[in-house]
């Protein structure tokens, strides 16, 4: 299969639901003429031009609110945060009226609009560029969220995202942007990947390591040297969908490894590791040979500090620390 | 002193009112399709509220302005006049028989922001929508509702939290909504509205339809980032979208004075985003459609944005949970609204001097009015409660019309 760059699985998304639908517009800051602050949107304005590409102004509490109020109507917006940490200049629009207006309208309203852009640490922007909100959107009935971790789950949840009825959030990474990955020709036929399903990124049997977004690469390579220097043999679970939420299959990797390290970029108070513990403890407390253990990012505000940033998030070696203490 | 001058680029009258009177001022630019109502114009304007400033003020371009031969109003047949009138009592005669519920007790939940002495605007402005034109306001919602065909049954139950409301009880005071009648709520953060208006206008301009989105807001917040937004963005996209401060002088319990920062009127915060702008006076009907149809037009047809400042006064407070609303503002004051600017009373009077109504025929409408409240609250205590069940519907879409994307994942976390 060929492969592609995370950001051109998403480019590819894009262009491709474009041409799907003449209600799909993409929208955001630098998206259109800049080509995109990390060049995701490349090229697409020049294909598709002004109405269906559009640069917004640095107001995402006016565009995103804006796109919401034009879903109503039947656009279907795809909008961008040049960063997630952007969120907190548009909360009211992002959880009120986005999250909201369906349940308080008695359903009579729906908000098909798609937020996305990248939501992680590790690139050294300080604390107010490095959030990761997956958790904190997911917490609030009528939001959808999803972290892909690959280019073809990308490419898979964007379309599905674009399609759902829903408001559903995308928390893209930004050092995930570049990596390649196999995604299925678009000769091959529409490729789409549904919300809620996890995947099994490497089969264990020993323990379970439960991830989402770029914690879920950190888990692959702990997976490895778990396996070539302890013997131990890790199951990775992408959870790839945070809400609707496949617990299904956590569950089904806990009860056959009886262990479980739970990794997760966000902080670990209330994080999404949080409400997966507690699924775990109540779905398969007989199953459970050792404590559920967490590796979150370190509970503060993200470190500036190129050389020990990458120690503040989840990294392999803190992962097989934890995984030692109880496999 | 017998005409108004609509071509002047901009007439700005602005005058320090006595205490008890909330802040007003009059502006006016430049009305192409008015021109010819200026020379009519002489002694039947309505507006005693301002009408004293105005005539005392040395501008000698302002005068009484009759709007009743607006080409809009001209259009506005007697039965429609009397049916608005219809429509603003119904309003009333709906808000007082809740509040009369409310104060029962344990019939209504949470907050009651009532619009009584509001009446014409809502009703003046729905009165001047078509099939392409939208609304939104914010949490002071019960007469938009009403103004665009809403029926009272649904209001009244949804404000008693019954499965019969038009919110199926999920919404409350503050939540109205009928999408089926271009009614977007109904929303109770001041100004997260704002940017939804706006999202109505894109969404016109976007599918290429001529209409305009009438975006509500109060006084109140007209100082809350999202409404400025909402205003750069229009003015760059050349949104379709009115917005329509609706300016009753009290920002909650804090006077205009003492919340807004401002040069002659709010409205006029409008130039800065080169946007046009309007000072209405809300307790003329004739005025308010006047003058609201033409930024629709404005919106429909050049597909640009307006603010206009209708000013108005709310007899009860900010809410009825608002106990200090006698205590910033006087008695007096009220029962100078009440007694001489109350819309629906200057409406009637209007059309009884228009020939058109009798202080008969009127009483019967307020009567009827009354007892379809009363009724409706009958609907609303025989309505039933929605059920624990329904508690987790309308959340999603794909879950309320159980797609095969919502078989997928667990949605909801409750055991």
């Amino acid at each position: 299969m060929r492969e592609i760059e995370y950001r051109d699985a998403l480019n590819e998304a894009f262009d491709e639901e474009l041409a799907r639908d003449e209600n799909v517009v993409l929208m955001g800051e630098e998206v259109a003429q800049y080509n995109g602050a990390y060049k995701v949107t490349r090229g697409l304005w020049e294909k598709w031009g002004d109405k269906r590409v559009v640069d917004t102004p640095i107001s995402e509490a006016g565009f995103i609110g804006m796109g919401i109020g034009a879903s109503m109507l039947g656009i279907r917006p795809v909008m961008e945060l040049m960063f997630w940490s952007f969120h907190s200049v548009a909360f009211d629009q992002l959880v009120n009226n986005a999250a909201c207006c369906r349940y308080m309208s008695g359903g009579l309203i729906n908000v098909p609009i798609v937020m996305r852009g990248p939501a992680n640490g590790g690139t050294n922007v300080g604390a107010t560029h490095s959030h990761t909100p997956e958790g904190l959107f997911a917490a609030f009935p009528g939001l959808k969220v999803c972290s892909p971790a690959t280019p073809a789950d990308a490419k898979g949840l964007m379309k599905t995202a674009i399609r759902d009825n829903d408001p559903v959030y995308v928390m893209e990474n930004t050092t995930l942007y570049g990596n390649k990955g196999p995604v299925p020709d678009p000769s091959e036929g529409d490729f789409t990947i549904p919300l809620g399903k996890a995947d099994i990124k490497r089969e264990g049997s020993d323990i379970s390591l439960i991830a989402h977004g770029a914690s879920v690469l950190r888990c692959l390579e702990a997976a490895e040297i778990l396996s070539s220097e302890h013997g131990i043999q890790a199951e990775v679970v992408d959870l790839r969908s945070i809400r609707p939420l496949d617990q299904e299959t956590i569950i089904q990797s806990v009860q056959k490894t009886n262990r479980a390290v739970l990794v997760d970029e966000s902080k670990p108070f209330c994080g999404v590791s949080a409400q997966i513990a507690t699924l775990i403890q109540e779905y398969a407390f007989d199953y459970l040979d050792a404590p559920i253990k967490r590796v979150c990012t370190i509970d503060a505000p993200a470190i500036y500090s190129p050389a020990v940033e990458p120690d503040q998030l989840p990294n392999a070696k803190r992962i097989i620390d934890q995984v030692l203490t109880i496999a | 002193m017998e005409s108004v001058d609509f071509i002047e680029e901009k007439v700005i009258v602005y005058r320090e009112l006595p205490p008890s009177a909330p802040q007003y001022c009059a502006c006016q630019r430049e009305f192409s399709s008015f021109i010819s109502l200026a020379a009519s114009q002489k002694d039947r304007y309505v507006g005693p509220r301002t009408i004293l400033d105005m005539e005392t003020t040395s501008s000698p371009h302002l005068s009484p302005l009759d709007f009743a031969s607006s080409p809009i109003n001209k259009s506005l047949t007697s039965e429609r006049k009397v049916e608005h009138y219809r429509q603003m009592e119904r309003i009333r005669r709906f808000e007082q028989a809740s509040l009369q519920q409310y104060a029962k007790g344990g019939r209504m939940g949470g907050f009651l922001h009532l619009y009584i002495g509001q009446e014409s605007i809502a009703v003046g402005c729905a009165s001047l929508m078509g099939e392409n034109d939208h609304m939104i306001t914010a949490y002071r919602c019960h007469a938009h509702a009403l103004a665009v065909g809403m029926s009272m049954n649904e209001c009244m139950a949804e404000l008693f939290g019954k499965a019969t409301g038009c919110s199926k009880g999920k919404g409350g005071s503050m939540h109205f909504f009928a999408p089926d009648k271009n009614f977007w709520g109904g929303h109770g953060i001041v100004a997260g509205q704002t940017p939804l208006g706006l999202g109505l206008g894109y969404g016109l301009k976007y599918k290429n339809l001529e209409g305009a989105a009438l975006c509500f807001l109060g006084d109140g917040a007209v100082n809350q980032g999202a409404f400025h937004e909402s205003l750069n963005l229009a003015a760059l996209f050349e949104i379709p979208v009115v917005y329509i401060i609706e300016n009753n002088g009290y920002s909650m319990g804090t006077s205009q004075k003492r919340s807004s920062a401002y040069k002659d009127c709010l409205a006029q915060r409008a130039d800065a985003y080169n946007m046009e702008w309007d000072v209405v006076n809300g307790e003329d009907f004739y005025e308010v459609r006047a003058k609201v149809q033409i930024a629709m037009e404005r919106a429909r047809k050049e597909s640009k944005p307006s603010i206009l400042e209708i000013n108005t006064y709310r007899y009860y407070g900010h809410s009825v949970a608002d106990a200090n609303h006698k205590v910033y503002r006087s008695p007096e004051e009220i029962e100078n609204y009440k007694k001489n600017h109350d819309p629906i009373n200057l409406w009637r009077q209007r059309l009884i001097s228009e020939g058109i109504l009798t202080e008969e025929a009127a009483k019967e409408i307020g009567k009827e009015a009354k007892q379809e409240a009363a009724a409706s609250v009958k609907f609303a205590e025989e309505s039933p409660n929605p059920t624990i069940e329904d508690i987790t519907d309308d959340v999603y879409w794909e879950t309320d019309n159980q797609t095969e994307a919502s078989k997928i994942g667990r949605h909801f976390f409750n055991d």
